[in-house]
This record gives C-alpha cells, sequence and structure tokens, in this order.
C-alpha cells in the first residue's frame, strides 16, 4: 500500500477505536489512537501474516506489550479481516471475544495474552529465540507502552535480546509522553530511551514522528535490515491522536466518550478522511 | 529400612530431561544461572544449543517460556521453588496460565530441607501459590523413580505443569516393577483400617516409617501418596475417609493452602472427617542440616508418629 493509503487506513482504524471504546463505555482510547499508525503499518504493510489463516506457522508474530491499548488492535485486525468490524462494539462485554486486554484463545489474529504491564516483551523474546533455535525466519514485533518501560521486566528482556542478539526482535516504544499519573518525565522519567536501548546492545531508530507513515516505513525498512541485533524503534506520537479532545490529554487515557463526545470524535475522524481523498 | 537407597528428587530431573531430550526435539531446557544446583547440566551437556541461560532473571525467564511455547517448543524452566513460584507467580498466571501455555516448570529447592541456606530460600508457600492458577497442574514427587516418571508425564500433558523436587537425597521408596505414575492418580502404599496417613514429596518415606511404628502400638495406618496436588484424587481421598475415618496430611510445606489444604476442601465438601494437618506451621524456616530442620519441624517419621498418636488417642 502507498503512505496515503494507509494513512486513510489509520483513519478507520482510529474509527474503530472510538466505536469499540464508546460500545464498552471503558477502555484506553488515548494510546491506542496514538498507535493507531503503527498498527496499521504492521499489518497493512509490514507483516507477514493472513486474516484466512491467523495460525499460520511462518508467520511474523505481533505481541501487544502494552496491552491496555487492546483497542487499537482490535480495529486493526477486524479491518485487515481477521473478524468483521460489527464486533468492535462488543468490547469488554459479557461473552464478547473482544476481552479487555488481549487474549490468545479468544480473538483470531491475537499471538499473546498480555495486558500486566512488563511481560508481552519476555513473551515476544521467547518466540524470536524460538524461531532462531529452528531456524525459522519470521520476525517478532512488540509495541511497548513508554510508561511500560519503567517495569523492571522490560530490561531483563532487552538484555536477553541483546546478548542474544536477536535480529529478528523488533521492539517499539510508543513515546506519547503520558501516562495515568501524568507527564512521565514527572511520574518517573525514563528518559533517555535511546541511550538505554543502546546500552542492551540494541540497534536504535528513532522516530521522530510515529503518526507519519513515510518515518514509519523507514524505519521499518532499517530495522528489517538489521544484522547481529535487535531493533528498537522508539517512536515519539501524539496521545489520542486525531480526536481533537484527547490529543495530549492525560485525562483520556482510560475512560470511554459519551455520546455527545463520541459524534464528535466521528466527525473529527470523517474530516480528517475527507481530507486524505483531497490528496 | 537399613541400606535404602536414597536420591535428590532434583537429581532424577536432571536425569529425566537428559534421557526425555533424546527423543524430544522440541524440548528446551531454561535456568536463570542456577543450573548446578538445578541438576540440568547434564542436559546441558548433552543438548548445548538446546539449553538457555536467562541469567538471574526469572520473571523474564518465565516469559520467554510463554514464548517458546507458544512457538511449538516445550520449554521446562528451572529455578528454585522461591523463585519460579514466588518471585515469578504473576508471570506464570498471566503469562503462562491465562493461555494455558504448555510450558513446565521445574522447581528444585522446596521446603525447609533447602537447609542451611535459610528461610529466605525455603519456600513453604509454592504448592499453595501454584494450585490457585486455573488449569496448572501440580506434581510433587516422593522420590527418584516417581520424579523421572513425572517429568514424562509433564512433558506428555498438554498444558502448563508446576513440578515440585528436593534438594535433600530421598529414600527409593518406588522402586518396583509394577510402579506406574498417573497424573491425578493417588497410590496406596499401605492398606490400613484405623485412620489414613496422605503425604507428598519428601514426606511420604516418613510417613510409611511412621505407619510401621504406630502398627507396633496395634494402629493400622493406611498411607497413600498424593503425588498430584491438583488435580487431586478425589475419588481415593473419599474412599479412605469413609474407611478409616482419620486423615492426616503430612507434607514439606505450609499446612495452610498445600496438601492439608486441598484434602480439607474435598473433604468438607464430600465426606467431612476428622483431620489433622501435619506440615510446617504458620512460620518461616530456619538455616540448619536439612535432616536436623525436618526433625525440629516435626516432619521426619518420629515426628510424624507422636502427631498421630496424640491425635488418635
Amino acid at each position: 500500500m502507498t503512505d496515503l493509503e494507509l494513512q486513510k487506513m489509520a483513519v478507520e482504524v482510529r474509527k474503530g477505536i472510538v466505536t469499540a471504546v464508546h460500545g464498552a463505555k471503558a477502555g484506553h482510547p488515548g494510546g491506542s489512537l496514538s498507535a493507531a499508525d503503527v498498527f496499521t503499518y504492521l499489518y497493512f504493510e509490514e507483516m507477514n501474516i493472513d486474516p484466512k489463516e491467523p495460525k499460520k506457522a511462518d508467520r511474523d508474530r505481533f505481541v501487544l506489550s502494552k496491552g491496555h491499548t487492546a483497542p487499537g488492535l482490535y480495529s486493526t485486525l477486524a479491518n485487515r479481516g481477521f473478524f468483521p468490524v460489527e464486533d468492535l462494539p462488543t468490547l469488554r462485554h459479557i461473552g464478547s471475544h473482544l476481552q479487555g486486554h488481549p487474549c490468545v484463545q479468544h480473538t483470531p489474529g491475537i499471538d499473546a495474552s498480555s495486558g500486566s504491564l512488563g511481560q508481552g516483551i519476555s513473551v515476544a523474546v521467547g518466540m524470536a529465540l524460538s524461531a532462531k533455535l529452528s531456524n525459522d525466519s519470521y520476525r517478532v514485533y512488540t509495541l511497548l507502552g513508554d510508561g511500560e518501560i519503567q517495569e523492571g521486566q522490560v530490561w531483563e528482556a532487552a538484555m536477553f535480546a541483546g546478548h542474544r542478539k536477536l535480529d529478528n526482535l523488533c521492539v517499539i516504544v510508543d513515546n506519547n509522553g503520558l501516562q495515568i499519573d501524568g507527564k512521565i518525565e514527572d511520574v518517573c522519567s525514563p528518559y533517555p530511551i535511546s541511550d538505554k536501548f543502546q546500552a542492551f546492545n540494541f540497534h536504535v531508530i528513532d522516530v521522530a514522528d510515529g503518526n507519519d507513515m513515510a518515518q514509519l516505513r523507514a524505519a521499518f525498512t532499517e530495522a528489517k535490515q538489521t544484522k547481529g541485533q535487535p531493533t528498537a524503534i522508539i517512536m515519539k506520537t501524539v496521545k489520542g491522536k486525531c480526536v481533537s479532545f484527547m490529543e495530549n490529554q492525560v485525562g483520556w487515557h482510560g475512560k470511554a466518550p459519551n455520546d455527545e463526545e463520541y459524534a464528535i470524535a466521528m466527525e473529527d475522524l470523517k474530516k480528517a478522511g475527507e481530507a486524505l481523498c483531497q490528496k | 529400612m537399613s541400606e535404602v537407597k536414597k536420591i535428590a528428587t532434583r537429581e532424577s530431573y536432571g536425569n529425566a530431561l537428559a534421557e526425555l531430550g533424546k527423543e524430544a526435539d522440541n524440548l528446551v531446557v531454561l535456568d536463570a544461572d542456577l543450573a548446578e544446583a538445578t541438576k540440568t547440566g547434564t542436559f546441558k551437556k548433552a543438548f548445548p544449543d538446546r539449553h538457555i541461560d536467562c541469567g538471574i532473571a526469572e520473571c523474564n525467564m518465565m516469559g520467554i517460556a510463554a514464548g517458546l511455547a507458544s512457538t511449538g517448543k516445550v520449554p521446562f524452566v528451572s529455578s528454585f521453588a522461591m523463585f519460579a513460584a514466588g518471585r515469578a507467580f504473576e508471570q506464570v498466571r498471566n503469562s503462562i496460565g491465562y493461555p494455558h501455555l504448555n510450558v513446565k516448570i521445574g522447581a528444585t529447592h522446596a521446603g525447609i530441607s533447602v537447609g542451611e541456606d535459610g528461610a529466605s530460600h525455603q519456600c513453604n508457600e509454592d504448592l499453595a501459590l501454584m494450585r490457585v492458577i486455573p488449569g496448572m497442574v501440580v506434581i510433587n514427587p516422593s522420590d527418584d523413580v516417581e520424579a523421572k516418571a513425572a517429568v514424562r508425564a509433564a512433558y506428555a500433558h498438554e498444558g502448563p505443569v508446576y513440578l515440585r523436587f528436593g534438594r535433600l537425597a530421598a529414600p527409593v521408596i518406588n522402586d518396583r516393577p509394577d510402579y506406574q505414575f498417573e497424573i491425578g492418580k493417588g497410590v496406596t502404599l499401605r492398606d490400613g483400617k484405623d485412620l489414613t496417613l496422605v503425604a507428598t514429596g519428601l514426606c511420604v518415606s516418613g510417613a510409611l516409617e511412621a505407619a510401621e511404628k504406630l502398627a507396633a502400638d496395634g494402629i493400622d495406618a493406611r498411607v497413600i501418596n498424593i503425588h498430584t496436588i491438583k488435580p487431586i484424587d478425589e475419588d481415593l481421598l473419599v474412599q479412605a475417609a469413609r474407611e478409616t475415618g482419620e486423615i492426616i496430611t503430612v507434607e514439606e510445606h505450609s499446612v495452610i493452602g498445600g496438601l492439608g489444604g486441598a484434602v480439607a476442601e474435598v473433604l468438607s465438601e464430600k465426606y467431612p472427617a476428622k483431620m489433622l494437618r501435619i506440615g510446617v506451621q504458620d512460620t518461616f524456616g530456619e538455616s540448619g542440616p536439612a535432616v536436623k530442620l525436618l526433625e525440629k519441624y516435626g516432619l521426619d517419621a518420629a515426628g510424624i508418629y507422636q502427631k498421630v498418636k496424640a491425635f488418635h488417642s
């Protein structure tokens, strides 16, 4: 897909996020929206996956270590054809396959159950190690929050991945700058993030705008070409991206829009989509 | 019971893995800088590519095991019970238990028989912690024969399994041609009609010895070996309660939440019986030679005998 096509798809993914969280009357829109572009890029451009065969052995794997942004992943999977988009408003409802956090047994296309922060990266490292042990060629991607990297387990996993030179592993940090209690640098600063991953023997790629498809494309292309060490993509993003009243607002980390807010959000996204159609 | 062969079940664990590794290409072994102590060194020597030392990072090791299992490997994750079940509890629960992944946790150095290292390393809580995780099979073998059989059974079982092994050499009590191991099936080692000793792990041999002493006093004790704490053999326990009345559990674990807890849960619902739970009371352990500690905490044959005698009279 072209960057423009991917941008348009990201708008659809964002609509799905807002719809899902509105339907759930709970959930995490902020970090889902900041990562909507990277979700879209991964599932529509980067990864070797097949919605008709979600468990195919040689597929690339994705672990959503920041599992609370499941609405972003669910909307992407739905738009990619893993299950109907109509399922999205059932998020968090009793009986729905869309659990509050990703569950491998419930949802087609989910490669790992996650949600307890810091754990997903270890699972991704295990998958990457597994591929190395049996000479499989699939790649493994994992997305972490910038608040999440306050968890010590992240660095246990990073140390191991660097030590084992897992060049089939790509760790992505969604640096939207906000966590529940405020700005990450005010709560417990993880900065400098890039230097830390570098110190753990990662090839580090800084992406100035992680909501820009061309920059994401360049980063993932470089990651794939990197041999002998794992890659960490540290991408600056905007939390709540594309929904006017949610952008950079810490309060929208884990809150659902009411009916009125939902209408405004969908209108924002409609306009964003129309603007792209003018290009 | 003179001249009985003694082997620590951690040795059995290492030996069983080295054997099984020859047949099972997908078996991998993980350690957190304790391969020397968990006795997986024999596997490491035979299959260096399939032995992964994760360094001193047990939480990450559990996650790595989850990733390996979800891509078709069968990981045996080794560490001390304290760190496998204790430190990494939430990783075991969320990364392994919740997705019901095919991970086997080989936890050595369980209980007070760790000895000199003391309370910080003596895990008397692991059976309780692991038992409460949905879908987790919990096995506590009593000797070398059973431990090796348990490793094979765990490999054959699809889903997460917690295996508990000890540091102290344990008498070999199951070395007989007709020995069979089946997950969830208790074994009646001695028949009796007056009461039943339900023992697990290291305490099974002590319970057998205690039963002999009781016999000399005219008390006919049944001895059941519960090697699988979960799923527990409910039928065998109910039958014992029905036929012998009194039930005494014996374990090298806290009396809260382990074998005693599990048996009490079953019997209180299905066949209420008079019970005594022998084990580590609500306390931490301490440093000392393992055998002396077992004596002090009343978990050797003499201690079991005395407690049962007082309870029965």
